[in-house]
């Protein structure tokens, strides 16, 4: 079982105890109105899909009910961090020790 | 062999505060509401357990229940929150004995070393939500949802009888 730490309970916890949310900093557009029909599908539905590092939100929803970020390799399922939502995105060369 | 017994329902509310109204809210209720996630605290028979960043469980004997809707009632203008009763939606159960660490162990996915004493948070019994509170060495409270609740007793007593079957 993954283990993740959660930024707000600050403790390793069991994936049990939390439930996956999508790709993280996808702000909503202001104005949707202004998009066009391709932007808003964008917004929608494209995702960045990467093989390697993923910035992504989990929701801690069978313990303190937060809603975080984490990075994560989607090639070793490895959490290479997490922080808590409404904080910038890591700097990737620094949770993986190279150049990204 | 571990006991485990229903224990009587007495107030029980849950709360939610933005930072800035802890203490107006601490003062209402008679307890210094911790801000440590899964602290507890307790005077009398009122007790603050924080289960999130702004999210705590109260418990109070059930004669002071009128008392403390009315309190936090009087706070209401100045700080703003949301107090529910949750009485009726849980039942809490009291398991005890030299075993009762591993008993949890069947349901509770969560390092049993983390739960320390006087502490408390929300976890999973099986894929039952619940709250799970360590009141001493071996002696803990499990409560869940009422409807989930045949499902998590049952399975509290069929891992006791392994237990004693010294399974
Ligand atoms: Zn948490």
């Amino acid at each position: 079982m993954l283990l993740i730490h959660c930024p707000y309970c600050d403790k390793e916890l069991p994936e049990l105890e939390f439930a996956y949310a999508g790709e993280a900093h996808i702000a909503r557009p202001v104005d949707p109105s202004a998009l066009s029909d391709d932007e808003w599908r964008d917004f929608l539905f494209i995702r960045s899909n990467p093989r390697g590092t993923h910035f992504e939100r989990w929701r801690h929803i069978h313990g303190c009910g937060r809603f975080f970020n984490a990075a994560r390799d989607t090639v070793t399922d490895k959490f290479l961090t997490t922080y808590p939502a409404g904080e910038a995105r890591p700097d990737i060369s620094k949770l993986t020790g190279s150049k990204a | 062999m571990v006991e485990i017994t229903r224990l009587p329902e007495e107030a029980r509310f849950s709360f939610r505060v933005a930072a800035g109204g802890v203490a107006a809210a601490s003062k209402a209720f008679g307890v210094d509401l911790p801000t440590t996630i899964g602290g507890m605290a307790a005077n009398g028979s009122r007790r603050a357990l924080c289960l999130g960043p702004d999210e705590w469980q109260l418990d109070a004997a059930a004669s002071e229940r009128d008392a403390v809707v009315a309190a936090f009632a009087g706070i209401y203008a100045d700080t703003p929150h949301s107090l529910v009763e949750v009485t009726d939606r849980e039942f809490t159960y009291q398991i005890s004995g030299e075993q009762a660490e591993e008993l949890l162990t069947v349901g509770v996915p969560r390092d049993m070393a983390l739960v320390t004493v006087g502490s408390g948070t929300r976890t999973l019994f099986d894929t039952v939500p619940a709250i799970l509170v360590r009141e001493a060495d071996n002696r803990f409270t499990l409560s869940v949802w009422r409807s989930f609740a045949p499902h998590a007793e049952e399975l509290l007593h069929i891992a006791n009888k392994e237990f004693a079957a010294g399974l």
